[in-house]
């Protein structure tokens, strides 16, 4: 259906606006922003796309994707927080 | 045990929901996958009130629909924020208090909060949440207090 | 009845689009990081919810309908994780919010 094609185009213009963000973004916190914002609406596009092609197997990858976006937002984010990937994920005074 | 069943039942559930294929040998590698993950979660002691809370059971599904309308009732006002932010657009961050006695209890409120656009958890201490709000009405939403009657009330008889 | 469903799916993804757009608009638009999560927080509830919604009306009730639900409450699990520890690690690095918006924003031109 045509649908599909105008929702997968809206997606990628926000995609592209948030690149823009992630371009500009005075603070690095900002990209890291834009970057989990665009992780989100690609999960979107994965999902209009299979519907576009007939393939609603892509789901699949959406899941999967859904998942990755996660774990690598927070990867990213305990690294600029502590310069290491090492250690638990509280703060260092509640070690006690 | 009874706890390590249940976490058997409900991955087994998800499993043969994202499988699709249900010839005997892929299913039976589906049930020694879930058996092996249900038994060394055993082993390690994670499986407690906070790892698997079933017992919050239809409460927490009520409250999920409730949720849901306020998530749509926020993304309005977001939405117009955007569009006109020199109406709209008064930031604030103030503090609140949760009253629920439970981690796990708080845990839920705060990322209550933060799923609904318009205010976000930015730290939480023990009781004490701050929060930071993007418009007037939304800050009065957190303040008032609503939302954190209904999770203690989900929360309850536990 | 294909008909309605047909046209249910057209108004939820077009919704979902323009809510999408919005979002993207936000991004850009708003002046600094905590309002900026606010608007990141729109494309990861409703928008997610719209367009997943609008595409399980076509497939029906269906294995594909359950992972589409899948994917919202996984959504709708992890994005206020990530929310809030973005917010809360550029809190505790001293990035201070401006609290008086576009206000602020405007003294200060004229100041300068």
């Amino acid at each position: 259906m045509m649908i599909y094609a105008i929702t997968a185009i809206a997606i990628l213009i926000s995609i592209a606006l948030a690149l823009t963000r992630a371009i500009m973004g005075p603070t690095s916190y900002d990209r890291i922003l834009s970057a989990n914002a665009i992780g989100t609406k690609t999960v979107l596009l994965i999902g209009v796309m299979g519907f576009l092609a007939g393939r609603p197997d892509f789901l699949d990858l959406a899941l999967v994707y859904a998942l990755v976006n996660f774990i690598g937002t927070l990867a990213v984010l305990k690294y600029f927080k502590f310069g290491t990937l090492r250690g638990t994920l509280s703060k260092p005074a509640d070690n006690s | 045990m009874l706890k390590t069943i249940s976490l058997f039942l409900v991955l087994m559930a998800v499993w043969l929901l994202l499988s699709g294929h249900y010839t005997p040998l892929i299913t039976g590698f589906g049930v020694a996958s879930c058996l092996l993950s249900a038994l060394i979660a055993y082993r390690m002691d994670v499986i407690d009130h906070e790892g698997h809370p079933i017992y919050l059971g239809p409460r927490i599904i009520s409250y999920w629909g409730w949720l849901v309308v306020e998530i749509f009732k926020a993304n309005v006002d977001v939405a117009k924020c955007v569009l006109f932010p020199k109406q709209y657009l008064r930031p604030s961050m103030f503090t609140v208090t949760a009253s629920q006695k439970s981690d796990l209890g708080r845990v839920i409120y705060a990322n209550s909060i933060t799923l609904t656009p318009g205010t976000v958890t930015v730290d939480l201490d023990d009781d004490q949440v701050m929060v930071h709000s993007l418009t007037e009405d939304s800050a009065e939403g957190v303040k008032s207090g609503d939302m954190d009657r209904r999770v203690t009330k989900v929360m309850k008889e536990t | 009845m294909d008909m309605i469903l047909d046209i249910a799916t057209w108004v939820l993804l077009l919704a979902g689009s323009v809510l999408l757009l919005i979002t993207g608009f936000g991004l850009l638009r708003l002046p600094d990081l905590y309002t900026r999560i606010h608007a990141g927080g729109m494309a990861d509830t409703l928008a997610t919810f719209l367009i997943f919604v609008g595409l399980s009306f076509q497939s029906g009730f269906s294995l594909v309908s359950v992972k589409l639900l899948l994917v919202i409450v996984f959504i709708f699990f992890t994005s206020p994780t990530a929310s809030y520890a973005l917010a809360q690690a550029s809190f505790v690095a001293g990035l201070k919010p401006k609290l008086d918006g576009f206000g602020a924003r405007e003294r200060a031109k004229e100041d300068a």
